[in-house]
């Protein structure tokens, strides 16, 4: 990577502060995992992570054995926590191979530190997501169904179905995300293997690395690989959530049949992945010092993609409002006036608010650089998408074209259940990878310290 | 720095793909055979049942229509079990000391009838009607076999659904004459095409494959 940069770039605040030497940063990124000693704030966050994991086994089992009437779903909101679950999770899942992919391939530098993370934050989001349109099956045992095998029905998936599309998008974007991940780590791995002093735990890791050796040829074609994989995983950053609104936007439902909701989910979906990385990094960073690595300019360029997109979904929002009345479509005009007035208009509101009107703050430098301050608005973010998602679903499906049909979606406890459940997964899974794995990158900050002492 | 792993383990690196491959496609390729095959199917495998009853030797040997004791093949969904009392006809006068035949007798004497192992037991959600098939020309043996040639009743076809769409999708392939439905010796003079396609437009046969056809 170092020989494709351009050597005239102009000079930009640091990416990399501190006084370090190879050593230093190896030694700083092996120490997280390979120290022998689990830290109190560790497992004190485990402990919580892994308990709430815990209710997510009690709400799937409770689904398993009563079916999915356990749950909220009337009939007209046949789509209720599972799918807003589903939506949310993939769109977390977005800032990993959006950070790993194209800002690789825009040669930005400040990716180096945070890729690693964001990429395993995207597995661990698409894997909570993964499992909710699994429950919603109703049948989870017939799950492989929805794969194209010669069965003994004699019948193909419905391939006309967004619904397919969605998984094979989906299980694309996973397979190449975990192989993108792993290539990634192939060299950090190696270093692991070197430092670890404890037998069996070099084992592992010497298996893990594939008998790494650091040669140039290795080198060679460990580039080739992690640049055909970013270019891969490119355009699954853009096709994955546009096929996930196409679930939505293929259907005649009002509020849901837009051309506009493939842009805007997208955009929603970096949005919300940004929104989870800083969420997620800020204490991480804070918590294990790494501060000379995810420097201040990251949290800074983060929180101004965060804005931009946050813009872009914004824009969704008004044009959706504007089309409902511009299309002159009287079913179009009441599902918008109803989302806005009708029963479910708080949530509305509170979305508005929190992606339209708070990160509007990230404009100022000031508040972009004061960790608490970025770290609530991240917060919000997160949850204001999680009201979108809410917001599409729900008030587009409770009054439909039938009066007669119209229904008010309450969400019971094992909807909340199964959902703080899989933030439990997502957290269990964070955990254990920070202390199992380098969660920086080391090589690639080998890397930009080289490129730093050359320039220097 | 010493060495982990002994040389070997090269070898066995490489070959654990070719085997994680291998075990990955051997277990798809084994459940799509075992969902095949009779072990799962139960095609070709003789049932047991307390009173071995002989098609065999009823249809084949005695000759005795289908319809005699099947009744409601022509009207109802079910082609029907036939009621103790069917088999009394006979079995009051021949064989009626048989030991064989004393579950018979006890189920006559009791009124309680006679328990048998359905052989074509097709899933409860699936809404199959016999009489709309031999109506439309579609014989007793196109799915149950010859069963004029069974001692004890085999299922002579999967019952799968990739098994009734081969129909459903391509009727004039198995339609034959109504007058014939029930007749195990009937052979069509006929090339099967040229009379199919008559059938198929005579009997005015729609190709059925909308999942509610048989699902509700």
């Amino acid at each position: 990577m170092s020989n494709s940069h351009d050597k005239h770039h102009e000079p930009q605040p640091p990416v990399l502060t501190g006084q370090h030497t190879y050593g230093s940063l190896s030694d700083k990124v092996a120490s997280i995992p390979l120290d022998p000693k689990h830290s109190k704030g560790w497992i004190f966050g485990f402990l919580i992570a892994f308990s709430l994991f815990g209710l997510l086994h009690m709400a799937i089992g409770w689904v398993f054995f009563k079916g999915v009437g356990v749950w909220g779903i009337t009939n007209p909101v046949g789509w209720g926590f599972d799918i807003i679950n589903f939506v949310w999770w993939v769109g977390i899942g977005h800032a990993g191979t959006f950070i790993s992919a194209i800002l690789f391939l825009v040669k930005q530098q400040w990716r180096t530190s945070i890729n690693r993370f964001a990429e395993a934050m995207t597995l661990f989001a698409v894997a909570c997501a993964g499992l909710f349109p699994l429950l919603h099956m109703g049948r989870p045992w017939r799950a492989w169904w929805v794969f194209p095998y010669p069965n003994t029905m004699g019948l193909w998936p419905n391939f006309h179905s967004p619904l397919i599309w969605d998984v094979f998008a989906i299980s694309t974007y996973a397979t190449v995300s975990a192989l993108f991940w792993y290539v990634g780590l192939i060299p950090d791995l190696a270093t692991m293997r070197d430092k670890a002093t404890f037998k069996p735990v070099k084992m592992i890791y010497a298996m893990l690395s594939m008998g790494w050796r650091g040669a140039a040829s290795h080198w060679e074609r460990h580039q080739m690989a992690y640049l055909l994989l970013a270019g891969m995983s490119t355009p699954l950053v853009l096709s994955v959530h546009t096929v996930v609104s196409f679930d939505f936007a293929m259907s005649l439902i009002p509020g849901w049949h837009t051309t506009v909701f493939p842009p805007y989910f997208v955009a929603g979906a970096i949005f919300s992945g940004f929104a989870m990385v800083l969420t997620l990094l800020i204490p991480i960073r804070k918590f294990y010092n790494l501060k000379d690595m995810i420097t201040d300019k990251h949290i800074d360029n983060m929180a101004k993609i965060t804005l931009a997109t946050g813009w872009m979904v914004f824009y969704g929002y008004i044009i959706e409002a504007f089309m409902a009345w511009y299309s002159g479509n009287q079913f179009e005009g009441f599902m918008m006036l109803n989302r806005m007035s009708g029963p479910y208009a708080p949530f509305y509101w509170a979305l508005i608010l929190c992606n339209g009107i708070i990160p509007q703050l990230l404009w100022f430098k000031r508040v972009r650089l004061n960790m608490l301050f970025i770290w609530l608005i991240s917060i919000v973010v997160n949850i204001g998408m999680w009201l979108e998602r809410f917001v599409i679903i729900v008030t587009s499906l409770h009054r439909d074209f039938v009066p007669s049909a119209w229904d008010i979606y309450t969400p019971t406890k094992w909807d909340w259940a199964t959902f703080l459940g899989t933030i439990g997964l997502f957290l269990t899974l964070i955990f254990l990878f920070i202390r199992v794995l380098p969660m920086v990158a080391g090589f690639e900050m080998k890397e930009l310290l080289h490129h730093r002492k050359k320039h220097q | 720095m010493a060495q982990l792993f002994p040389r070997k383990i090269n070898t066995i690196a490489k070959l654990s793909i070719i085997m994680g491959l291998g075990l990955v496609t051997g277990i798809l390729v084994l459940g799509g055979i075992l969902t095949r095959g009779p072990y799962y199917t139960q095609v070709g495998i003789a049932r047991e049942q307390k009173v071995p009853f002989s098609h065999k030797h009823h249809v084949g040997g005695v000759g005795i229509d289908c319809r005699f004791c099947h009744t409601s093949v022509e009207k109802g969904a079910f082609a029907g079990i036939p009621p103790t009392t069917t088999c009394m006809k006979c079995h009051s006068q021949i064989f009626a000391d048989a030991p064989m035949l004393e579950p018979v007798r006890e189920s006559f004497r009791t009124g309680k009838p006679m328990e048998w192992t359905k052989v074509h037991d097709l899933p409860d959600y699936v809404y199959f009607d016999h009489s709309i098939h031999v109506k439309k020309g579609v014989s007793c043996v196109t799915c149950h076999g010859q069963v004029d040639k069974m001692p004890l009743m085999m299922k002579k076809n999967t019952l799968h659904m990739e098994w009734c769409l081969s129909c459903h999708r391509n009727p004039e392939k198995f339609v034959g004459l109504r007058e014939h439905v029930a007749d195990p010796h009937w052979k069509n003079t006929e090339d099967q095409k040229t009379l199919g396609t008559r059938l198929v437009k005579e009997y005015k046969i729609k190709k059925l494959t909308d999942c509610s056809v048989c699902h509700r």
